[in-house]
């Protein structure tokens, strides 16, 4: 079962940010199977939290295209409104939460809602969703995209949802952000990682097959390489197993 | 009452319509496309995120403002009329008044207890404070002014005629949308007696002070998903994702799913509805409401 997808493998790596115990905010699309199989393996207590209105322990039996779909809701721990979820993640109780980005820039910052000037956009994005409240409220969080040059970009136009601000040491403190901020941005390419307190990105690890030149030229920013760099992980065969399971037409990581 | 009835008399052109308040599920598209139907101008959307209903009526040229989270197509991403309007001023310009999840659902809740704003930590940072006028930053907090929708439409598993709408599944805002609200629109999948509907007063949404209408529209949310009653039609989604790329393929798609539909009842007709339908139903046990 050596074979495996870009998605698969950012699928692995987003479920090993997941610790036991952790109360996670999920979000949409690879995180909720990162949940499904961080689960199964090596964080069998943590909880999932989903904006829509919901607590689960054990990830849903059935494929889910959305939080919303029937099998998330059967067997949850909690079925409620938007705002109770919300008023945990402010009171500090979420542990992690995944966001999806459009744009990321070197400290972090995401941006999901415009591209150029929002009053005459060049490209209109879909917006926050739930994505600024678990970037400012979630003790840490991490984000999944695509690495592409046009992506990972020097600053971003826009900052829907803030990561460490402008890189200086105790910005999320001194704006008054109750949550630690990003951890890691994990990319088809590698796997970024911030300094504890806050700053700017440096690549931790390099997945199987790509290099740290081809990561350098995708990137819209003179990137910093940890001395220590790495070889991402592979995914085990039981993790692959677990994502097949959770996705098995490929939907998320096939297509 | 009908759909086209509901839509006719309680949400006039330039109306703020809340919908899609329990976010992925329960998705008024019924009353949506009755909107497009009737031609409905001037709308002011107000959601959570949208999965794609919202992006159906900005194309279709209803729409003045939209006052939401997220505008898109959840599983398949970007929404492609939002875009045009925003970016193209196609088929008409649109105003955006941005809000995180949280924000929306506490703008609303603003208006439900009738106060001018509520605070909140929540978008600190954020450049959605430079867009939308209605966040304020001020002494290390964000205070979100109120939201007052002139009427909520609400998509729920069951409802009597007297408007005491019983739904169940993880809900969003759907609560202080509908008591945010100057009025309750509800559409139901089983219209049923008060006898059901009393036997479990927790259940029920929304006072019934508050509800004009209640339409009995099964299969009023597809392609979203009802729990107990209909999974999400995936693919439905992704057909309009593709059907909506352009002016010109979401002009035919809306001529075939919405205009050259005369109602729901025609509309279902139309879908495989064996295949969606949930047959491993999963009741809950009855609470005892029990008094002496």
């Amino acid at each position: 079962m050596s074979d495996y997808t870009p998605q698969e493998l950012m699928v692995a790596v987003a479920s090993r940010e997941i610790h036991d115990g952790d109360l996670v905010f999920v979000g949409m699309r690879l995180p909720i199977l990162a949940y499904a199989v961080a689960r199964n393996a090596h964080a069998p207590s943590a909880r999932g939290l989903f904006e829509v209105g919901l607590m689960r322990d054990q990830p849903a039996s059935g494929f889910l295209g959305t939080m919303g779909d029937p099998p998330n809701v059967s067997g949850a721990l909690w079925a409620t409104r938007m705002s109770n979820t919300m008023a945990l993640m402010a009171q500090g109780h979420v542990d992690l939460g995944f966001i999806g980005g459009a744009e990321v820039d070197r400290y972090g910052n995401l941006n999901t809602s415009y591209v150029g000037d929002p009053a005459s956009p060049k490209v209109k994005l879909p917006g926050s969703g739930g994505g600024a409240d678990i970037a400012i409220l979630s003790r840490r969080w991490v984000t999944l995209m695509s690495h592409e040059r046009r992506r990972l970009v020097e600053r971003v136009s826009f900052v829907t949802s803030p990561g460490h601000g402008d890189g200086t040491p105790g910005w999320r403190s001194r704006m008054g952000l109750l949550g630690g901020g990003p951890v890691a941005i994990i990319t088809t390419l590698c796997t970024l990682r911030f300094p504890g307190g806050g700053g700017e990105a440096h690549v931790a690890s390099v997945h199987p097959g790509h290099t740290v030149d081809e990561v350098i030229a995708e990137t819209g920013w003179p990137l910093q390489i940890s001395d220590d760099v790495s070889e991402t992980s592979a995914p085990t065969d039981e993790e692959l197993t677990s994502i097949r399971r959770f996705d098995p037409n490929g939907f998320w990581t096939r297509s | 009452m009908s759909m086209a009835e509901a839509i006719e008399r309680h949400v006039p052109d330039g109306s703020t319509v809340a919908m899609g308040c329990a976010l992925e599920a329960l998705i008024p598209f019924a009353a949506g496309h009755e909107m497009i139907r009737q031609r409905r101008r001037e709308l002011e959307l107000v959601g959570p995120i949208s999965d794609a209903l919202f992006d159906q009526l900005i194309g279709a040229g209803c729409v003045r403002r939209v006052t939401a989270a997220w505008v898109g197509n959840v599983s398949e991403g970007l929404g492609h009329s939002y875009r045009r309007a925003a970016e193209e001023r196609v088929p008409r310009a649109i105003e955006v008044h941005d809000h995180s999840n949280f924000s929306i659902s506490l703008a609303l809740w603003a208006a439900a207890w009738n106060v001018p704003s509520l605070p909140t930590r929540t978008l600190l940072g954020s450049d959605i404070l430079r867009t939308n006028p209605g966040l304020v930053s001020q002494d290390g907090l964000v205070h979100v002014t109120a939201v007052r929708p002139d009427v909520a439409v609400v998509h729920v598993q069951r409802a009597d005629e007297h408007g005491r709408a019983h739904a169940w599944g993880p809900l969003g805002i759907t609560e202080e949308a509908g008591l945010a609200a100057d009025r309750i629109v509800i559409s139901c999948e089983e219209l049923v007696g008060a006898d059901v509907t009393l036997s479990d007063p927790n259940r029920i949404q929304f006072p019934e002070t508050k509800v004009v209408a209640v339409v009995h529209e099964p299969g009023a949310a597809h392609p979203s998903p009802v729990q107990g009653y209909f999974k999400r039609d995936h693919a439905f989604y992704r057909q309009y994702a593709d059907r909506s790329r352009t002016v010109d393929v979401f002009d035919a798609w809306l001529e075939d799913w919405v205009l050259g539909v005369p109602d729901r009842a025609s509309y279902m007709k139309r879908i495989d509805v064996d295949s969606l339908r949930i047959k491993q139903h999963r009741p809950s046990v009855p609470a005892d409401f029990g008094d002496e």
